[in-house]
């Protein structure tokens, strides 16, 4: 029983990491019908964001206020990996609007570049980040079971996240247009809604929450230049399964790959668990070959 | 009509030029670059298929690597078979196995390894495109489908440790039915094979796109849903042209092994697969000599800047990849077609800005009247 609680904590734990990253690329591909292959690097640089600013206080602030730091590497971690969508949205993505397999390939060139950059810039070893003091610990439940801090917190911050993307696209005026952007662009834009501006902005917060992702990945592990490449496929996997455009979907798309893969893990090997999964997906879009949650449309081609 | 003839035949002399680079490189060439070129070929095989799936029927493949590696594991499990003479496979030793594991046996046979080089990629992309295309899962989904696949596939070869090597692959075949590897003789043999089946290739392809099932792979790609209606099932199209590419992949992987002595799932992953489809894309897509021209060059092009700044080809190839995709879509065939795009450009510039004043002047003229 406790193993079996554990393990959907730990699959739960999987999800909110998942959730947080497809949550961008839901949104950015349901509205511009653009692949950004480069999202994990934005996770990355949420990451390094995070490493840097722990130098810094590291350095420049008394040992009390240390833990603050990661109050400051959320919200920098969400602003850098937001001004780097910025610049490749303006610089690049816009020019790739409908052009889906295109993008791929372009953004996944991006993603190179980026990943070299960081190598130059901080070794292509991995770094580690000291967590804050007070998710040191564990939630001692029973003398079995045991939940960490850190993944607590982190889902926790997945909650927030989900809940603050809720609230802009279906309660503000800003979410409104998004939405009726996604679902009619032409429409939209002779009803007076600047889709430009609603591209670029859109694209630029999906980043900010990948860059929120990878702050939280640093409470688990080291980092590297590649710990984007290692979560993208799952990432785009859970977009897929669960649909595109919906924040429902994302949810449902992560909690499934999220605890399929750490469950199939659990019960046969890490590298068995991964091909259960590729076919539970490839079964699951027998069904659903557009996911499970999809904008319906009256259009034949899309 | 007349320029269309041009056209072509201008591409099949550029063709017959880089197949006689091909067919003399040998005699002027340093073995070791000779080898680099024999490699090369096998890419341009995989590019080959690459193409006709993507450049003619519009999918997007991100996992040909699998079928490059299963095409390339086949080979290389008859070569260590051959190559540990009665005993076991060296690495199976180092793992503690004492029997061949039963998937092994057949390997034992060069014959069936041969036929199972085919049969292997064409029975994986049987049930993975008969899964896919009948469902109408297209366009992106799939590309994100082939792309976990070439990683599953990955995870599950460095997984097999005992099996098949994990991540260290297979490596150290010494002999290949019976001769050594190293022998000239055999290397040189080994070249022209590989040519010819890239000769063969080529030619099957060419003769395909000109016939029905190549008109309907670019009804598919530019219309899909016409192309239904029209009375074609699309889905069958898709399964066939998948397989074939597989298949090509998967000789050009057995006629890599031999070559480069070792395969690892480092080149089964994901990113060997996406680099393969930037072949085609330099190349030229949607040309049957592009693909050829985009591995042969991008591959050489990777051995010159990492062997002088290994640092810079990551750049290199990602800038590449946005430089050719953004601003170059026909990739260095559609080169010489660079002065006219430019020269129609400034003219539809200049019309504009005719057409610009043009409306001034009469929004001027109604608002004096």
């Amino acid at each position: 029983m406790e193993l079996f609680i554990s393990q959907i904590f730990n699959g739960l734990s999987v999800s909110s990491i998942l959730l947080l990253a497809a949550l961008g690329l839901a949104i950015t591909f349901g509205l511009m019908g653009v692949i950004n292959m480069a999202h994990g690097e934005f996770i990355m640089i949420g990451a390094y964001t995070t490493y840097v600013i722990q130098n810094i206080f590291k350095s420049n602030v008394p040992e009390k206020f240390f833990d603050t730091y990661f109050i400051v590497s959320i919200i920098m971690s969400f602003v850098i990996a937001g001004i780097f969508g910025l610049i490749l949205e303006r610089l690049i993505i816009r020019h790739l609007y409908g052009r889906v397999l295109d993008s791929l390939l372009v953004t996944w060139g991006v993603s190179l570049v980026l990943q070299q950059l960081a190598r130059t810039i901080f070794g292509s070893s991995n770094v580690s980040v000291i967590p804050p003091s007070f998710v040191d610990n564990n939630l001692k439940v029973t003398q079995l079971l045991s939940f960490s801090y850190k993944r607590i917190f982190i889902l926790i911050m997945a909650f927030i996240c989900v809940a603050l993307v809720a609230f802009i696209m279906y309660k503000t005026r800003a979410g409104r247009n998004v939405r009726a952007t996604m679902q009619n662009r032409a429409m939209a834009a002779s009803l007076g809604v600047n889709t430009n501006i609603i591209d670029a902005g859109t694209f630029a917060i999906g980043s900010g929450f990948a860059g929120i992702a990878g702050c939280a990945l640093t409470f688990l592990g080291p980092i590297g230049p590649t710990i984007g490449t290692s979560y993208i496929v799952d990432t785009f996997m859970t977009v897929v399964v669960g649909g595109v455009g919906r924040i429902v979907g994302a949810i449902t798309g992560s909690f499934i790959i999220g605890m399929g893969t750490s469950s199939f893990e659990f019960f046969t090997s890490a590298s068995l668990g991964k091909v259960i999964t590729f076919i539970v997906v490839i079964i699951l879009l027998q069904i659903k070959p557009k996911g499970i949650f999809t904008i319906s449309t009256r259009s034949l081609d899309d | 009509m007349e320029s269309l003839r041009n056209k072509i035949s201008g591409r099949n002399i550029v063709a017959i030029l880089i197949f006689l680079f091909l067919l003399t490189a040998p005699f002027y060439m340093s073995s070791f670059r000779t080898n680099m070129i024999s490699k090369y070929m096998c890419y341009a095989l995989v590019a080959i298929g690459i193409d006709m799936i993507w450049g003619y029927t519009g999918i997007l493949s991100l996992g040909h690597g699998v079928y490059f590696g299963l095409g390339a594991y086949c080979m290389a499990m008859y070569l260590k078979l051959e190559s540990s003479g009665t005993g076991l496979p060296d690495f199976m030793t180092w793992s503690g196995l004492t029997e061949l594991p039963l998937f092994w046996e057949p390997f034992k046979s060069p014959v069936i390894s041969m036929i199972l080089v085919i049969a292997v990629p064409t029975i994986l992309a049987l049930v993975i495109g008969y899964l896919t295309f009948l469902n109408r899962i297209k366009g992106v989904y799939f590309s994100i489908l082939s792309q976990a696949l070439a990683a599953a596939m990955a995870t599950l070869l460095i997984g097999m440790q005992k099996y098949l090597g994990g991540s260290n692959g297979l490596t150290n075949f010494s002999t290949i039915f019976g001769k050594s590897v190293y022998l000239p003789a055999v290397k040189s043999a080994m070249y022209y094979i590989t040519l010819a089946f890239l000769i063969g290739a080529f030619v099957i392809c060419s003769i395909l796109v000109k016939k029905r099932v190549g008109k309907v792979l670019v009804a598919i790609r530019d219309g899909e849903n016409r192309t239904r209606f029209m009375g074609y099932n699309p889905a069958v199209y898709k399964v066939f042209v998948y397989c074939l590419s597989a298949v090509l992949a998967g000789i050009a992987g057995a006629l890599y092994v031999p070559q480069v002595g070792i395969i690892s799932p480092n080149d089964v992953n994901i990113s060997p697969s996406i680099e393969m489809v930037i072949w085609v894309a330099i190349g030229g897509k949607g040309t049957l000599i592009g693909p050829i021209i985009g591995a042969l060059v991008t591959n050489f092009g990777k051995s010159i800047i990492s062997e002088n700044f290994p640092e810079l080809w990551s750049y290199f190839i990602g800038f590449m990849f946005i430089f050719v995709i953004l601003l170059l879509p026909g990739g260095i065939v559609s080169l010489k077609d660079v002065p006219r795009r430019i020269i129609n450009k400034i003219n539809l510039y200049k019309e504009k800005k005719m057409d610009n004043e043009k409306n001034k002047k009469v929004l001027a003229k109604r608002q004096h009247n």
